[in-house]
Formats: structure tokens, sequence, C-alpha cells
């Protein structure tokens, strides 16, 4: 249960607001369910839900509206290429295709092994550093910018091996 | 620009060091607005600067701080660094590289709006940048220059960062005051607007990253150095984000008032590859596209004059556009982007962007039919002047001018169906 393992994390997100308008916690505690569970399953929204005193499916609501979340299991690791306008300009478009290529998989794709998926997704602000995309891992998202497709075959090699390592 | 006021880290590379930047001047603006000048005062100097609202929107911020209900306690302010909309990366390299002159501006406009906390809204792909600043706040906390009874005075300020995740729509004010509320992000009818009514029902500043850091310097050097520098009625430093096909993507400080040719050719040397230039996206996805004429080349970068040219200055991101694009592609690209992050609130926007997009992937897959050009204008116009924000009026200007300036590439694409 996120409320007993997480307790001292929840109690710092939930200062952050003041105590009568605490729902403002909720995206935050949405990060840390999925933090937890690789994605926000049913039951984590009834967690969460009832941290804040809200209804499960307001939280659901929530995880359907916004993008970052997610309630289906993929990939581990989500290869999130910016193909918008400013990118396609400067061969995001082609980097996609190409690294889905070579993983085998189409855009939106998991690789057989459940776990890189690779994703077209909208701006991402970083147009003038294309192609470029975010790698959302269950830690966080991080930037990596002015890829190649072979910086980018690197850096799946390098969460492989961390995964057999792991 | 000689010297950069916003970026400053390109002159002073470690100012992300908050040493570094306490010794070229750093929080002395805030230290003398606190201890020697009212918030009234504040708001003077900053009305009387000309700022104007960098997100796109152009408002005078000091006249936006001005109509906080008075009485009414407690008050916010929140940094908008939802920074999304195509194009744009302004914010995110101020926010990396000279965090403290955004927080000092955070804290001086906190000052003048009597705000006990302030909240930074970053969206949520900002992780790392989002921590980082966290980073810093609890350094400015430790320094006794954030917390309680500031400079000795009875002012007090609390930072808090709160990642978004995910949703354009957060970028407009009352969609991000909403999603930092815990409820999805989708505009609120104005009236009442933030400033009666914002975050929580209290009367609540929302302003951009960019206009946020140009407060200290509007502080420590005045508003007439200030109104120095841009023209009469957009006064100050602009960074212009310029990407697409450009042989030196990036950002460029400058003064408002720049021309386009000035900024594309001699600071972004140029189209890339040698190509001619065909088009001008002056802001973006969200602003009519022009047509790159020598008389467009020659208009100034500010807010009066791209109204004339047939466009805004908007967040002034501009994607440079090559000759070997075809318009219905790029409208295309646009309406997918549009499509996606309308929130669903409107019909006229859920329905529209979803209608522009289905007919501009016929056109795109070369399935196009008879009238479609038509019935694009038609949904286009359809849409604006309908909707609660500016999102689906965005769409609905850019289509539009798309369709108006480039009718031929559309003509094209459907009667040879590529």
């Amino acid at each position: 249960m996120l409320a007993e393992k997480y307790a001292s994390e929840i109690e710092r997100i939930l200062a952050k607001y003041p105590p009568e308008h605490k729902r403002s916690a909720v995206m935050p505690l949405l990060y840390l369910a999925q933090r937890e569970y690789g994605h926000v399953t049913q039951e984590a929204m009834q967690e969460v839900a009832d941290i804040l005193g809200l209804d499960r499916t307001e939280v659901g609501a929530l995880v359907g509206f916004y993008t970052l979340y997610y309630d289906e299991a993929e990939g581990k690791y989500r290869i999130q290429v910016c193909t918008d306008l400013p990118c396609a300009l400067r061969g995001a478009e082609e980097f996609a295709e190409a690294l889905c290529e070579n993983l085998g998989i189409r855009l939106g794709e998991t690789t057989p092994d459940g776990l890189i998926t690779v994703e077209a997704v909208k701006c991402l602000a970083a147009c003038d550093k294309a192609p470029m995309f975010q790698l959302q891992e269950p830690e966080g998202i991080h930037y990596h910018e002015e890829q190649t497709l072979e910086s980018a075959l690197k850096l799946v090699e390098e969460l492989r091996r961390r995964e057999s390592h792991g | 620009m000689a010297e950069h006021i916003l970026l400053r880290h390109r002159d002073i590379p470690d100012i992300d060091q908050l040493d570094v930047y306490l010794a070229h001047g750093g929080f002395e603006a805030l230290k003398s607005a606190v201890t020697g000048k009212s918030p009234q005062e504040v708001i003077d100097i900053v009305k009387a600067s000309g700022l104007r609202g960098r997100g796109g929107a152009g408002f005078p911020t000091g006249v936006k701080w001005s109509f906080l209900s008075p009485g009414v306690f407690p008050r916010y302010v929140v940094a908008n660094a939802d920074e999304s909309e195509p194009g744009t990366f302004k914010d995110r390299e101020i926010m990396e590289r000279n965090p403290y002159q955004f927080l000092e501006g955070v804290a001086i406009c906190a000052y003048a709006a009597q705000a006990a906390t302030a909240y930074i809204y970053c969206r949520g792909e900002f992780w790392d940048l989002a921590h980082e600043l966290e980073r810093h706040i609890e350094v400015l906390r430790q320094r006794g220059l954030l917390g309680e009874n500031l400079f000795g005075t009875d002012f007090g300020l609390d930072i808090r960062v709160h990642l978004g995740a995910g949703a354009y729509i957060c970028g407009e004010e009352t969609a991000l005051l909403s999603s930092l509320e815990g409820r999805l992000g989708q505009p609120r009818l104005r009236p009442p607007f933030p400033a009666a009514e914002g975050l929580y029902a209290k009367p609540t500043v929302v302003n951009n990253v960019e206009t946020l850091t140009n407060l200290p310097p509007i502080l420590a050097r005045g508003a007439d150095w200030y109104r120095s520098i841009g023209t009469e009625r957009s006064s100050g430093p602009k960074i212009f984000c310029l990407s697409g096909h450009i042989e030196r993507p990036g950002n460029y400080e400058l003064p408002l008032g720049t021309t386009f040719r000035e900024l594309i050719f001699e600071h972004g040397g140029g189209v890339r590859d040698g190509k001619a230039l065909k088009a001008i996206l002056p802001a973006g996805a969200s602003a009519p596209i022009l047509l790159a004429s020598d008389e467009v080349l020659d208009t100034p970068m500010d807010y009066e004059s791209l109204p004339k040219v047939g466009s805004v200055l908007g967040s002034a991101s501009v994607i440079v556009v090559d000759e070997t694009v075809d318009v219905a592609w790029l409208a295309y690209k646009i309406i997918d982007f549009f499509k996606h992050e309308s929130c669903g609130k409107c019909t006229p926007c859920r329905e529209g962007t979803y209608w522009l997009h289905s007919i501009l992937r016929r056109i795109e897959r070369g399935e196009g039919r008879a009238g479609d050009i038509d019935l694009l204008y038609s949904v286009a116009r359809a849409i604006q002047g309908k909707t609660l924000c500016a999102l689906g009026e965005f769409a609905a200007g850019e289509i539009a001018s798309d369709v108006e300036r480039f009718r031929g590439d559309f003509e094209a694409r459907i009667v040879d169906g590529k």
C-alpha cells in the first residue's frame, strides 16, 4: 500500500498545498503510484482516491486526461520521440521510423521482451535539438537531444544491459 | 544585443550557482523592493516599464497585477512553466541555466501581489528541471532568501514546484489553475479572471517564466532603461526561439522590433542547406502562417507590427519553412497537434479540430475531394469566436491562413493525389 510504504513522501507532497485543498496533491500522488506499479492500476487509483478523500472515478478521469499517466502496462522504458512540426522539419519522423525498424516494431509498439515502447509524442520544448526524445522510465523522465540512430540504439543496448544485470 | 539581460548565462556561464548570481547583483532588486518600496510602487515601476506578458498574449504585466481584488487574502502567484507551444523552448533554457534570476522574479512578483505562496507549474516532461528547481529553492531557503521575514521585514515567501502531466492546454492560465487544484486541465469561463478568483478561488497572478525573469533587471535598472530597449509599444528584450529549416536553431535574445530578416539571416545563419525560404510561422503552431515576402522579412517582430502583415507575435517562436515543404502537409501536422491537445470542453473546438484533422488527413493521403478546400475553410470559421479559450481560435486561424495563403499547395495535392 502506498499510504504505508511512502508515508513520509506522501506527507511531504501534501504539505505543498493548503490542508483544505489536498486534492491538489492528486497529480504528484499519481506519479508516485506509477513509479511503484509501473502504470496506474485500478487499485492504485483507489489508493490515491482514499488518501485524498476523492472518488476513484475522479482519479480515473485524470489518468485518462493527462498523457503522462498510463492505465495499461507497456514497455518498462518508453522512448517518446517528438514528431511535431519543428522536429519533423529536422528529420524526426525519419528518425523514429528508423529506430522502430531497427527494433523490429512499429511506432507505438513494444519490443517482444516487453522492455521498450517507441512512441511519437507532441512538442517537448526542445525543437532546436531535434531529433530528440524523452525516455520515460519508472524513476522519471529524461531528455535525449540531438540524436542519431546510432546514439539511440546505444541507449537501447544500455537499457537492455541494465535489465539483464538488474 | 551585446549584453544578455535574460539569458545571462551566455555571458556568465556559472550563474546557475547562487554565489555567482549574488556576486553579479543577484537578489539586490528583491531586497531594494522589499525594504524600500511599497507593493504599489513596484507595480507602478513594472507598469511604467511597458513589460508585456511573454507567454503569448502580450498583456501589460503591471496592469494585470493591478486587477487583484483589493483586501482579499491569501493571494497566490503562479509561474507558468508549462512551455508546450510547438517551436518554443525559451523558458526551459532560462530555468535550466539562469534559474535564480527567474526565482528572484517570482519573489518580486509575489511581493508586488502580496502573496506568501508561489507555485511554479512545470510541464510534466520537465521532470529533471523541476527537481533541479526544487534544489535551488532549498538553497535559497537555507540562505534566508526565501521563507519568513525576508530582509528583516514581515514579508515572507515560500515557492513550491508542481509538475503537470502532459497537456498543452494547461498553458492556458485558467486550465493551469484547474490542473493545479487537482482537476482536469480545462479552461474556465472568464470573468471572473484569476486576479479576482484564481487558485482556490483566491486572487492570483499567473505570469510566464520569461515575463517573471524580466523583473529583476527592471527593478534594478529602472523603467526608463527598460523602455530604451525595443520599440515604443513593445519595450524590452525578447527571446526568439528559432527552429525548423534554419542553419543555427536556438534561442536568440534580441530587442523587440528586430526584423525577421535579421533574426533568420544574421543570427540564424539563413535557411538550411541554402534552400529558399517559403514561409514563416511567427508564433509556433498558434498564429497565421506568413508567406516569406520581402515585406514580411522586413517586418519588426513586435506586438504592433505583426498584425499589420496578418499574424501575431505570440510567444515569438519562429519556425522557418523552406521551399521543399508542402503546406498541405504542414497544415496536417499542425491540426494533428491541436486535435490531440483540444481539451474537449467546448464542442466547436473538440469537433472542429476533429473534422479539420479528418479532412486534412485525406488530403495528405491523396484522397482529397473537390470542395475540401472550401470545407476546411468553413469548418475553421465555425470554430472561431465560439470557444472559452484561445486553443480552438489558434487552430482555426492557422489552418485558415494555410488555405488562404497557400491555396495552390492544397489544390495540387487534391488534383495530383500524390
